[in-house]
Formats: structure tokens, sequence, C-alpha cells
């Protein structure tokens, strides 16, 4: 019976954002990388081009082509769960500055030639994704904080359940009003969505909320009924503003809940919207990148 | 209800009746000491002709109930061999092993159908045959199968074999000495015999709900399936999480119940807050009503009184449900003589190797034994009647397995010798019956170790205990210096500080020469602790003796030891209870044996977070140097256990050992350090303070005190893109083990709903095939022999083990990603899985306990934290979470 002798495997509980990743490895390999490029380029000579037909110019397409590609596959690291020493925060540290970095390295192999043929096009789709991924990453750094507050420790599902939890007491409510208000009340309860489309959660989350409608007309209503006028049975005009005002206040706390869970669902689209450019320009980019290449060699 | 069924049982097994009413009864050898000549019982009680019902349980579809039943009149003029109460799986092996050695013996249950507890599992539950390795030996037949199978090839042998079967006879006392026991039943009636078998289980007897006129109104005392009631007046009594959860069930509308819930107090103290919200919940909205403060009082038909604190009322009532709790087993067989271990909730009856109890005549076989697995109880009941009949050369069922584990030592000794060498050997085990061994035996293994091999290594997590049964140790004490060593002589134990602290091991052990050594897991430890008093206060004895030394320096003398062990004792502390309360006065020291706890500062009207200290530590130092003036409140962070040192002996010791005085200055020196920086911040920090006051009770509450590696997730870097649970899912069988979104957040830091790993994880006590282990590197993990009962389940306080049978398997991610194959990585949708499955298949499957098991295996590590893009997931250990969270400082 053998027994190996082993030193514990150690789990690093290293908290670092994906941007200050290993101390900010990549910015810096980004940067160097930049750097080497730039004195490729500088130290190139102007003839007879200085684009991607010169020696230079063509290491620098390489170069980007390479990187272009292995960007890329970060769809397809993030989806492939393997086992191995990978971590997806490095993978998306990397994937940020050299991204960035690649854009610097193409202009610098373009030469700073720009035309309406696919070779811009290529460049320009570059840029598009790269400026898209900046938005990401932006976004990646700034809301989820937000969110956090939010979200006060509730799950989505929770802020849903929220919202219904008024409804019951809110019909129970209703029932002793006029019947136009009662149907107001209905309808806030039946027709008001919480979620809509990326579009409409990121633009106006609140326009056209039955709820919202609701307690405005609530509210308005109880301004114009005044004060007591003192004439009139004073109990049952008691009863009535009482029952209006238990409404209003179940209306508000429905309209406080939705306004939580639409806030929720409006990071959340914020946090998503900018894949929706990003990751068809990708697929744009690297299909214009096919025809640039094919095409230069066509040409050549 | 009397039901006049053929009494072939007794025709079978017993001599005709001779006149009179006198009966001889089997004249077999092997019976004869037992069950010797004609045996005369005269009853004047009338109702002893009633009851003896052949009851069918077939209205529940098992088939059961078709062994015999006796036949009034006849059975009242007898004594019985051995009475067996409990028709459990203990109580029916052995009753079908009486019926086949011809001993002449009456079977008690107290419902109307074999097997209550199995009975009871939901329909169609896969029941496991765990131990695999362990040999069956009974009279009845038992494989894996089904909950229907397994109850109806009981029945059916049982039948066939001629057990004689009493239903509906509630045993509520047991009186008499061997030869001559008069059991009690429920309806009046005495059975007598001349041993008695108690094979009933853990699960205790529900309270009765005693009121006059309850024969008039169905009462029940459980409910198998609300959805089997409709359209009654049902009321329910008792406020407990199963009084609500049930009144819950029948109140679902579609069923057309009224359903009235009475609660004695004012509030639901007893009930999970959940349930008690949900209970309003369902008033708010008119489905169903209760009434707290109230008593029922009385019953008529279709009526019951009740006292309110306004005067009494009455309830429309078809149907009363009372959950009013559960009387032990334990206060039953403590009434018919039996003692206990101890007094723990936990401890067993003292039993003899022949499961004798300590009034003689009385047997104790099963669970309630401490056996809880099938196998076991079916063996037992074979065996315990073997025992009774006086076959002496009975070899137990586990030998096998034990001479496979004994076998491939040096010496060439039998099991039976080689068990006591252990006993006469190891201090630890010089009480235990042979019965204790040999089941100790069966979890433990036999190693054997060269010399110089590692036994444990310093660092590794570990909880199992060593016992040197041939050979010697040699403890590292000094980390820096592997050549200082202090030798562990034959027969002692080491390891006893990761068993009991659950912490990783203080040092490495080697074997100082070729040694033999046990290995007993940890559960195996408990359960011996739990049934051997004398193992438990050895095993405290030498951990109290190890944990002084460890914090003090090896250089203490024994007779130093000697002399503050005398003066120490053990203490206990709930989560939350304060060990020292700051300004009040005392100089007791408290070494954490277990758990951990926090130390607080009231620092204007607010209690600031100063420290947290962990098993092998200890606290109350200060107050030495100050005049016993507590100057921080300690409180237990988790269910504490501290050795509790006199400060009277403590500072005799100080006085006389320089070296020790001059390590405990130094930490008197930096806690007073900290808590004069906290003293210094309050004016100009209040905000800062503000949070630091919380932080103990996030600790506390989140269970992170106790844990040992925890999930955590920096909300202010979440992108909520469940990651983590998708690469939980795929690495795991396509179940992920964490819920994100779920559970409290706290300065940003969200603790979600996965497993912390825990120093003394609660899952791990009630396992009955002990499927739950932690691994060296500290992950607790479940093992493939779950028999999926969902004790841990219900164990965990953080609700971090699901009950779940692994999805199909998926078209692979280049199907998906190409072609828009299966559901794509994560945890598949049950809509996909019921497609696939196509409606059948999934239920005959195992439901099996899944939990966060840290990757174990997977290289890498945990595939949580590597799959987060953005490094929000980390994961850490309690120290590290007060550097996360930013309130380090102070505690560095």
């Amino acid at each position: 019976m053998v027994r190996v002798d082993h030193t514990t495997r150690r789990r690093s509980a290293v908290h670092e954002s994906f941007l200050k990743h290993g101390g900010f490895r990549y910015l810096k390999l980004a940067l160097l990388l930049t750097a080497v490029c730039l004195g490729i380029y500088a130290g190139s000579s102007a003839s007879p081009v200085r684009n991607g037909g010169s020696a230079a110019g063509y290491f620098l397409g390489i170069l980007a082509t390479v990187l272009v590609v292995w960007l890329a596959f970060l769809g397809i690291r993030k989806r492939a769960i393997t086992g191995g020493r990978w971590s997806l925060k490095a993978w998306t540290s990397a994937h940020v500055y050299l991204g960035v970095a690649v854009l610097a390295i193409s202009l610098l192999h373009s030469g700073f030639q720009f035309g309406l043929n696919l070779h811009t096009l290529t460049i320009v789709l570059l840029g598009l994704t790269v400026l898209s991924g900046v938005i990401g990453a932006v976004a990646y750094s700034v809301i989820p904080r937000r969110m956090s507050d939010n979200r006060g420790q509730l799950s989505g599902e929770q802020m849903i359940e929220a919202v219904q939890a008024v409804d019951a007491p809110l019909r129970q409510a209703a029932r002793r009003l006029s019947e136009a208000d009662a149907l107001l009340v209905s309808s806030a309860i039946e027709d008001t969505e919480i979620v809509r489309g990326v579009f409409g959660r990121i633009l106006a989350p609140d326009r056209n909320c039955p709820t919202a409608r609701a307690l405005a007309m609530m509210r308005r209503q109880s301004v114009r009924a005044g004060p007591l006028d003192g004439i009139e049975d004073k109990d049952e005009d008691d009863s009535e503003r009482a029952v209006r005002e238990r409404v209003t206040l179940l209306l508000e706390r429905r309209s406080a809940m939705l306004g939580r869970a639409r806030r929720h669902a409006r990071y959340r689209a914020l946090l998503e919207v900018w894949l929706y450019a990003h990751t068809p320009l990708t697929f744009g980019l690297l299909g214009a990148l096919v025809g640039h290449v094919v095409s230069v060699f066509y040409m050549w | 209800m009397q039901d006049q069924g053929q009494d072939q049982g007794l025709a079978g097994t017993a001599a005709a009746p001779d006149g009179d009413g006198k009966r001889t009864l089997p004249a077999a050898e092997s019976v004869k000491k037992i069950v010797a000549g004609p045996r005369v019982w005269q009853s004047p009680d009338p109702r002893a002709v009633r009851g003896f019902i052949r009851q069918g349980a077939a209205r529940r579809g098992a088939g059961l109930g078709r062994p015999k039943a006796s036949r009034p009149g006849e059975t009242m003029f007898r004594r019985y061999g051995v009475a067996i109460v409990g028709s459990g799986p203990a109580g029916l092996s052995a009753a079908a092993r009486a019926a086949v050695r011809g001993l002449d013996h009456v079977l008690l249950e107290k419902t109307d159908h074999l097997s209550d507890t199995i009975f009871k599992y939901q329909r169609g539950k896969h029941v496991m045959a765990t131990p695999v390795q362990l040999v069956l030996r009974s009279d009845l037949a038992f494989d894996a199968g089904r909950r229907e199978a397994v109850l109806e090839r009981w029945a059916e042998t049982s039948e066939g074999r001629q057990v004689h079967v009493r239903f509906r006879a509630e045993v509520v006392s047991i009186e008499g000495g061997r030869g001559a026991f008069q059991l009690r039943l429920a309806d009046g009636d005495v059975i007598e015999a001349e041993t008695v078998v108690l094979a009933i289980g853990t699960a205790g007897n529900p309270n009765r709900l005693a009121i006059p006129g309850a024969e008039t109104v169905r009462i029940d005392y459980q409910l198998d399936d609300p959805r089997d009631i409709t359209g009654e007046d049902i009321v329910v009594v008792g406020g407990g999480d199963a009084g609500i959860e049930n009144a819950l069930g029948l109140a679902e509308p579609d069923l057309g119940n009224k359903v009235m819930l009475l609660q004695r107090d004012m509030q639901f103290t007893r009930a999970k807050p959940d349930n008690v919200a949900l209970l309003e919940a369902a008033r708010a909205e008119g489905r169903l009503d209760f009434m707290t403060g109230v008593r029922p009082v009385s019953l008529a038909p279709r009526e019951m009184t009740v006292e309110t604190r306004d005067g009494p009322g009455t309830l429309v009532c078809d149907r009363v449900i009372a959950r009013l709790g559960a009387t032990p087993a334990r206060r039953f067989v403590e009434s018919c003589g039996v003692s206990f271990a101890s007094a723990d909730k936990e401890a067993f009856p003292v039993l003899t190797s022949e499961f004798e109890s300590s009034t003689p005549g009385v047997y104790v076989i099963g669970a309630l034994a401490g056996y809880p697995l099938i196998k076991h109880c079916l063996n037992q009941g074979y065996d315990v009647i073997e025992r009774i009949l006086g076959n002496q050369e009975l070899r137990p069922a586990d030998e096998p397995i034990l001479v496979e584990k004994f076998g491939g030592l040096p010496g060439r000794r039998s099991v039976d010798e080689w068990l006591e060498r252990m006993r006469t050997g190891i201090g630890i085990f010089n009480d235990l019956t042979s019965l204790q061994l040999r089941e100790f035996m069966l979890e433990s293994d036999v190693r054997v170790f060269s010399r110089g091999e590692a036994v444990i290594v310093r660092n590794d997590m570990g909880s199992s205990l060593f016992a040197i049964l041939d050979g010697s140790a040699a403890v590292e004490v000094n980390a820096a210096d592997p050549s200082i060593t202090v030798t562990l002589p034959e027969g002692d134990i080491f390891g006893e500080i990761g068993l009991i602290s659950g912490r990783r091991r203080g040092a490495t052990v080697r074997a100082a020469e070729d040694s033999i050594l046990i290995e007993a897991p940890r559960s195996a430890v408990l359960k011996l602790m739990a049934t051997a008093p004398a193992v438990k206060r050895r095993i405290d004895a030498v951990t109290a003796e190890r944990m002084i030394k460890q914090i003090f320096g090896g250089t203490i003398s024994q007779a130093d030891i000697s002399t503050i062990l005398a003066q120490c004792r053990l203490q206990s502390f709930k989560a939350g209870e304060c060990l020292i309360r700051e300004g009040e006065s005392g100089f007791d020291i408290f070494i954490i044996r277990s758990g951990s706890v926090v130390a607080e500062k009231l620092i204007a009207g607010k209690e600031v977070f100063l420290s947290y200290v962990p098993a092998g530590s200890y606290v109350g130092e200060m107050a030495l140097f100050d005049d016993g003036h507590r100057s921080a409140t300690v409180r237990a962070a988790v269910a504490v256990e501290a050795i509790v040192l006199p400060g009277d002996a403590f500072r005799a010791l100080l006085d006389d050992r320089p070296d020790i005085l001059r390590s405990v200055q130094e930490q008197v020196y930096s806690r007073r350090q900290i808590n004069g920086f906290i003293e210094a911040q309050k004016s100009s920090f209040g905000s800062v303070a503000d949070m630091y006051s919380s932080v103990a009770d996030f600790l506390v509450e989140q269970g992170i005190g106790e844990a040992t590696d925890a999930l955590l997730i920096d909300e202010t870097l979440c992108i909520g893109c469940d990651h983590c649970e998708t690469a939980c899912a795929e690495t795991h069988d396509g179940i992920s083990r964490l819920d994100r979104e779920a559970g409290r957040t706290y300065a940003h830091i969200h603790v979600p709903t996965s497993c912390r790993h825990c120093e003394n994880p609660q899952c791990m006590k009630e396992c009955p095939p002990n499927a739950i282990h932690r691994a060296p590197d500290g992950e607790v993990f479940i093992d493939e022999t779950c028999i999926g009962c969902g004790a841990c389940q219900r164990n965990c306080p953080y609700g971090v083990i699901q009950m779940e049978t692994p999805p199909p398997k998926k078209p692979g991610l280049v199907s998906w990603l190409l072609f828009g194959m299966g559901p794509g990585p994560g945890q598949p949708p049950d809509s996909w899985i019921e497609k696939t499955l196509g409606g059948g298949g999934s239920k005959e499957k195992v439901k099996q306990a899944v939990k966060c098991d840290m990757c174990r295996g997977v290289d890498g590590g945990p595939a949580c934290v590597r799959a987060c893009p953005t490094g929000a997931a980390i994961r850490v250990s309690p120290e590290d979470y007060l550097k996360v969270s930013g309130m380090g400082r102070a505690t560095d």
C-alpha cells in the first residue's frame, strides 16, 4: 500500500476583475505588441508601398489575421467546458486588450490607405467589431454594481413574484371601486408586461404601462375629490376614500416592484445588447477577411 | 372489523390445543430451552378476544397483509416463545426465521400492513441493497428494486413461511422478565412471551389527540396524499411544519376542501418562516383559514368544540388531521427497561454481542440498534432468532468481509484473535462488545505501513481516526524540522483533532517501524462514540491533551498537562451563543475544539467585528492581563465545542513557564492592537464601522464561519451570464449543483446556494450507506453508493443538496453549434428531458443526492471559477472571505 505524499492543491482566491487579471498582464502584452508593430512600421521603408504589400506589412497582416481568428475562438472556448488549467477570465482579459491592439496593428498593416473596396470594408468591419467590444467591456465593468444594488438579494423570478403578490389584494380592494375604476385596475393587472423585447427594455421600459396609467388616474381623482364636504354621509365617503387610498397604495407598491423588475431586465439587456452587434460583425469580419486574403493573393 | 381468518400459522408451528385451553408447544430439540412444556395462560379479560384481525393492506395496492393472522379465542391461552415488535425488515426477517425454525412466535405490527416505513416510501421508489459486499442471510429474499416489488416479495415469503402476524397491535408497555413478559397492547389485550425482540425502528409514535368524542370523527395522524381527500371540512390540529404543509396541500382549490388549521400558541414558533408565510398568503387568498391561541376541547359527529381566547366555539369537521409531533421511540424502549449508552440524542441501546439489551430476554435489532440499512436488518432478524434458540455456532454474516480485511496481515491470526487483540491492545476499544467491534471494523480499514511511510500529512484534509494495532508512529511536531518527532506507542490513536474539528491535519505522522494501523472513517467513529461513552471519554481526553500541547508548545511537561486537564471541562455552545461577554469579568480560557467564533466589540452602541477565530485557537486570555475584565464579546459562529481552562490553573502554568507566558503575551499584544485600531477609528469612519458591524452576523448566518471552501460571487463583476451554472452542469452529468441567483448578498459579495464544504458537515451525520466523505483536499462529496434516502438534503442547513436523476446524454457541442441539435451546454430544460425520454423510463431511475464536489478529479479545479468570464466567481475559506470583502485589515 503506497501512499503518495502530496501537497494541497492550492485553489487561488485571486480576487481581480478580468480587466486587472494577472496585474494587467494582457494590457502590458497588448501595449508591447503594439509598440513592436509600430517600430516595425516606422522602420520599414516607404517604397514601393507602405502597406500590406511590403514585407513589414505582410508580417503585420499575418499577425492581425492570426489574432482575429484567435479572438473569435472565445465563442467556442466559453461554450466548451473541458478540464484543464484554463480560465475564462484570462481569456476575456486577453480578448479585450489584444482585441484593441489588433485594430492598431491592422491600421498599420493598411498603411492608412483607404478606398471604396473590400480591403477597406474589412478594416471598417474590424473597427466596428472592436468598438462594439469596447462598449461591451465598459458595460461589463459599470453595470454589474448597479444591477446588484437594484437587485437587493432578489432573484429575477422573485422580482416577478413580488409584483404578482400585490395582485390578489389589489383585485380584492378594487372590487369596491366604481366600475370604470375597477376596469382600469384590472387592466393594470392583466395587461402589464414586465419584460419586453431587448430594445423596449432598454429604451422605454415604462412606456404605456397600464399600472402606471391606473396609478396616475387614481392620484388625479383623489386630488379632484378634495377635502370632505361635510354634507354627504360622512361614513360612506370615508370608506370610499379609504378604498381609494388603499388601491392607490397597492398600485404604488406594484409600480415600485415593476420598476425594480424592469430595471433588472434593462441592466441584463444592456449587458447583452452589444453582443447583437459584436457577434454578427465578427462573422462579417471573418467573411470579409477571407475575401481580402484571397483577393490579395489572387491579384498579386 | 374482526376477521375470522383460518389460523394455519398456528397449526403449522405449534401443537394443537389439548382441551381445557391448555396448549402443548412444539418439542423441537433446539427450541426446548425456551418453549419447553405445556403453558397455560388464563386471561379474564374478554377484550383479549378482540382484535386479532386479519387485515389486508391491499387497499393501497401493495398487496400486503397476507401472512397468517390469529383466530380469536385460540391465542389467548398461550405464551409465545418470542414476541417480535415491529414488522419492518428486521422484525419480519426475525419472524420468518422463527417460523422456519418452528419457534412459536407472534409478530406485532401497529399498522394494518407490514413494513410501515418502506410502505410509506413514495410509489415506485427504488429501494437500494447496500452495502453490496455484505452477504444476505435471511429467510426473506431481498434485492434492489422498486418499493412495490420488494414489499410484494416479502409479503409472499411471509405467507409462504407461515409467519404469524397480528396487525393493529400497538404495544404500549412491556413488563415482566425473561420467560414471562407481558406485552400490553393499545386495545387492552395482553400478550405473553418468553422473549421479546424490539425492532420498532427510530421513527417513534405520533402523539394522539386525546379529547372526548375522539371516536366520533375520523382522525388521521398522517397524510400520504392530500389528493385522496376531496370536498370535506377538515380541521388540521398543530401548527408545526407537518400541519402547515398538510393544510396547504388539502387546501388546493380543485380539491374542494374547507380547511381550518388550529395552533395552540399565539405564534407559529415551531414552523419554518417560509411555511408560515405560505400559510398567511393562502389565508389572504381565501384558500384556507387558521386560528391561533386555540385548543380543541371535544369532538362530536361533524363538529369540533374549541376553546379560544374569547371563549368556546364550534367548527364543522368531517375529518381531523392531527399533527402533534411524535414521541421518540427511545422513550418507549426505555420504559421497557432497556438502557441507552448515554443521554445524547444520538445514543443507541446498550447491547451484548447477541443483541440482548440490559433487560435479559429483551433483544433489540434494526435501526433502533443503530443499523439503518435494510440488509443489516434482515441479517439481524435471522441472527437474533438463532441466538434466542441458543445457536452458538452461528458465525456473523459479516465474517467473510472481516476475513478479507484481516486476511492479508502478517501473523496468520483468525478474525476473532485480531478483534481480541484490538480490544485488549487499543485503549479506546477496551469496553466494546464484539458486536460493536465487528460493526466498527466493517466500515474501517486495516492498513499496513512500512517504516517511514507517511500516514497523514500536515495540512491535508482528513477526518479519519488511526489506531495503532501493531508497531508505532512518529509525529513530526515541528513543521520546520521533520527530525523532531514524538513517538506514539502501540495502542495509541491519532488523527483525532481532524476528526473533531474538521480542520486540516496539524502534523505529519509517519510509521516509526513496520506497523499495522486501523483507519476508521469519521462516521464510524462518531457512531461508536454515540454507542460507547467510554470511547467518547477517552477520545475527548486525548483531544484535550493534544490541543493544549499543540497550542502552548510541545515543551509543556506531562505533569503540567495532567494538572490542567484535571481542571478542564468541555462545554458546547449553540451558534450565536456568547462564550464571553464584553464588560463582564472572568478568567476562563476557551480553547475552540470544533466550530469557530467571532470576536466583537461594542462601539457607539454597535457590535463591531474584530476577528474570526477558527478551531484550534483559544480566546479569553486577555482578561488575565486585565484583572479579569472582558474587553470584547466572543460569540459562536456555528455550533462550538470548547475546552474551558480555568483561569487559575492557566495563571499557575504561566507563572511556572515563562516561555509560554511570552507566547501568550504576543497573542494578547496583537489582539490589543486590533482593538486599539478599531477604537481609534471609531470617530472617523462612521460608515465603515457600520459595515464592520454586520459582518459577523453575515458570517454566522451564511455558515461562512464553518465553511472550508465557499463559492462567492462579487456582484460588482457578475454579469449574470450563468456560465458558472452551465459549467457546473457540463462537468457533472448535466445537473448544476449551484444556484447563482439564490442566496444572500452582503457588501456586494453574494453567497450563492452552493456547498460550503463545512468543517463538520451536517449532511454526513445521518447517511445510512455512509456515502458522504471528505477527500484529502477538503471537498465533501457523495459517492455512487447513495441510496437516495434524502437524509442529507434534510440535514443541510444551506439547502445545497438536491435529489436528482441524471438527464439523458446530449448531442455534442459541435452538433449544437452547427446544426442546433440538443439543448446546448448547461443543464437541459425539463421539457427537453421529457421529450427525449418519451414519457417513460425516467421514473424507474433512482434519484440520488447531488451536491458540489469542488470538481473532484477534474483537471484544473472547480469549473464554476474557471468558466467565469469576469472574475466574479471565487472560492475562498472564511479567513479569505474577510479579505475579499475588503475587511481583512483588522484581522491580519
